[in-house]
């Protein structure tokens, strides 16, 4: 079995009196694609940013890397990558600029920075032109040069913040290539999404409701144990509960 | 309700639309779909007077848009894009904000209120920041807010961006009841199960309308064969079939691939790709095709015919 990448147990967060996330249990291997499903306020941030080393847990054990998510935070946020279509890149840089503050970010040299980011551009079929601002670019293009400035520091795991929101359907296929393209060369992938099409790519997932897991498993699993059609229906049925 | 004449626009040299030609009537819940940077933002914009008009003309309630967009403006509802409420405002506050600009009396003010807190669940949280509601509940907001002075025209960019699949049929339910008492709508949307609510759809791409016709015509007028296939291993059988000569497209549904087999050829493919996929355990399935299979075909089509290829 691959390598443990993300593993906790009884993860719970209070604020006040509130509980945003109460006994969550994961354990992702290397090269998983593990998907967090759940309706806007439903807990999902809060158990990504405490799995992020953003956040510190109000109770449990877990580790992400090997480090522990209480009292090691600072390393786990060198293991990995994260992204989100709601901010990505400032409008006014250029492709060049956008790689290069991203670099500077994570510690790496310019010139590598730069040809690290040509290559994974190339990789993902897109003409690397360094010059161009990034208002003038499309969406579809945008979403994958922002994945790319996350993976600038090789990390082994990537956090993927609803990447395909507003993305029209052809772009979302394109952006899922490169996904399953990055599981398997082993990268770790923690992605959340409102497509219900996109929760089938992913080889496990949960759904939340309320702070708590209320289904975890691969989606063909998943369906059979809720006799569902497809993951549209399944997601309605338990979160809507009816 | 809506008539558009030719309407071209640019920014800069970049052109946006390219000879837009529409009329919808009014009582019509109209889809706007296609990539981005297709040109649905700016058409909506456009719409409303908020960009001025360059070329071609636009005429809303039979008034011209180019010399009377402030009128126009009054008694159109628009939602943008993205949530641009005040966020350090409260739900009412928001709500009652957005009736002084509109100038709607205070009398009418209390009765709209009670109105449109009973439609959008959103009484319970009235003194809330907006700031602070969920992702639904803020597009439920900016939807009462657009509506606060009763416009016969509503226009919504991606009104459930971001928004769960739960809020989102929620969020349709009421689209679908402003229209049912006669309102007019607009709406651009990347999911193509909501283009299939609309009574009508236009496909944009680069500028251009490719087509406007009802869903159900769109997809009876489309006369090509969509299987789709399961299997175990499915993505080994999407590299059997992606290397497959003949077959046009091969796109992932979730758990299935949709092929699509070209006209008059597809019962001796279909038997063909049967075989050629027999070591997988695949099921072959001929299916009804759904809009976001003729979507993905239509882009298909628009990005060999200009030669760009629009998402790598």
């Amino acid at each position: 079995m691959a390598e443990r990448m993300v593993w906790c147990e009884h993860l719970q967060r209070r604020f006040g009196s509130f509980v945003a996330v109460k006994d969550l249990n994961l354990d992702i291997r290397q090269g998983e694609i593990f998907g967090f499903l759940g309706p806007n306020g439903a807990g999902k941030t809060t158990a990504i940013r405490m799995l992020c080393g953003l956040l510190q847990p109000s109770g449990g054990t877990g580790s992400v890397a090997g480090y522990d998510i209480f009292t090691q935070r600072e390393q786990i946020k060198r293991q990995l990558g994260y992204m989100s279509q709601r901010f990505a890149l400032y409008e006014d840089l250029s492709v060049r600029e956008s790689v290069e503050f991203y670099g500077g970010i994570y510690g790496l040299d310019t010139a590598l920075a730069v040809q690290r980011a040509i290559n994974v551009l190339t990789e993902f079929g897109l003409d690397p032109n360094l010059k161009l601002l990034i208002k003038s670019l499309p969406v579809g293009y945008r979403q994958r040069l922002a994945l790319a400035c996350s993976l600038l520091h090789d990390p082994p795991l990537l956090v993927l913040d609803e990447p395909t929101s507003g993305v029209d359907p052809q772009a979302r296929r394109a952006f899922w290539k490169v996904i399953n393209r990055l599981a398997d060369q082993g990268k770790t992938i923690i992605v959340t999404t409102h497509f219900m099409d996109e929760a089938e790519y992913c080889h496990r997932l949960l759904i939340m409701n309320f702070g708590v897991v209320v289904a975890q498993g691969r989606p063909s699993e998943l369906k059979t144990a809720h006799r569902s059609q497809n993951m549209q229906q399944l997601f309605l049925q338990l979160v809507s509960g009816d | 309700m809506i008539q558009i004449n030719g309407l071209s626009h640019h920014y800069g040299l970049l052109p946006a639309l390219n000879d837009i030609n529409l009329s919808i009537p009014a009582g019509e819940l109209h889809g706007l779909i296609g990539p981005d940077s297709a040109g649905k933002t700016t058409l909506i914009r456009l719409l409303c007077g908020l960009l001025p008009l360059q070329l071609g003309e636009v005429s809303v309630f039979a008034l011209p848009v180019r010399t009377q967009f402030a009128v126009v403006r009054a008694r159109v509802g628009y939602m943008p894009q993205r949530f641009s409420l005040y966020q350090d405002l409260t739900v009412e506050e928001n709500l009652l904000f957005f009736a002084r600009l509109f100038g709607v009396s205070k009398v009418q003010r209390t009765a709209l209120m009670a109105e449109l807190y009973a439609f959008s669940q959103l009484e319970s949280f009235k003194d809330r920041k907006a700031g602070a509601l969920s992702g639904g509940m803020k597009q439920k907001l900016a939807l009462s807010c657009a509506l606060i002075h009763r416009p016969e025209l509503l226009l919504l960019d991606e009104p459930t961006y971001g928004v769960d699949p739960v809020s989102r049929q929620e969020f349709w339910q009421m689209l679908q009841r402003i229209n049912g008492e006669g309102t007019t709508l607009v709406v651009s949307t990347p999911y193509m199960d909501e283009a299939e609510l609309c009574q009508r759809v236009s496909l944009l791409h680069a500028g251009h309308i490719l087509r406007t016709d009802t869903p159900s015509t769109l997809i009876g007028s489309w006369r090509k064969q969509v299987v789709a296939i399961r299997s175990p291993r499915l993505r080994e059988v999407e590299q059997v079939v992606l290397n497959h000569p003949e077959l046009e497209s091969c796109q992932l549904f979730g758990n299935e691939l949709h092929v699509v087999l070209p006209e008059g050829e597809a019962k001796r493919l279909l038997a063909d790709v049967q075989a050629a996929l027999a070591p997988y355990q695949a099921t072959l399935q001929p299916i009804r095709p759904g809009m976001e299979d003729i979507f993905l075909s239509y882009m298909q089509m628009a990005a060999q015919n200009t030669g760009t290829v629009q998402h790598g």
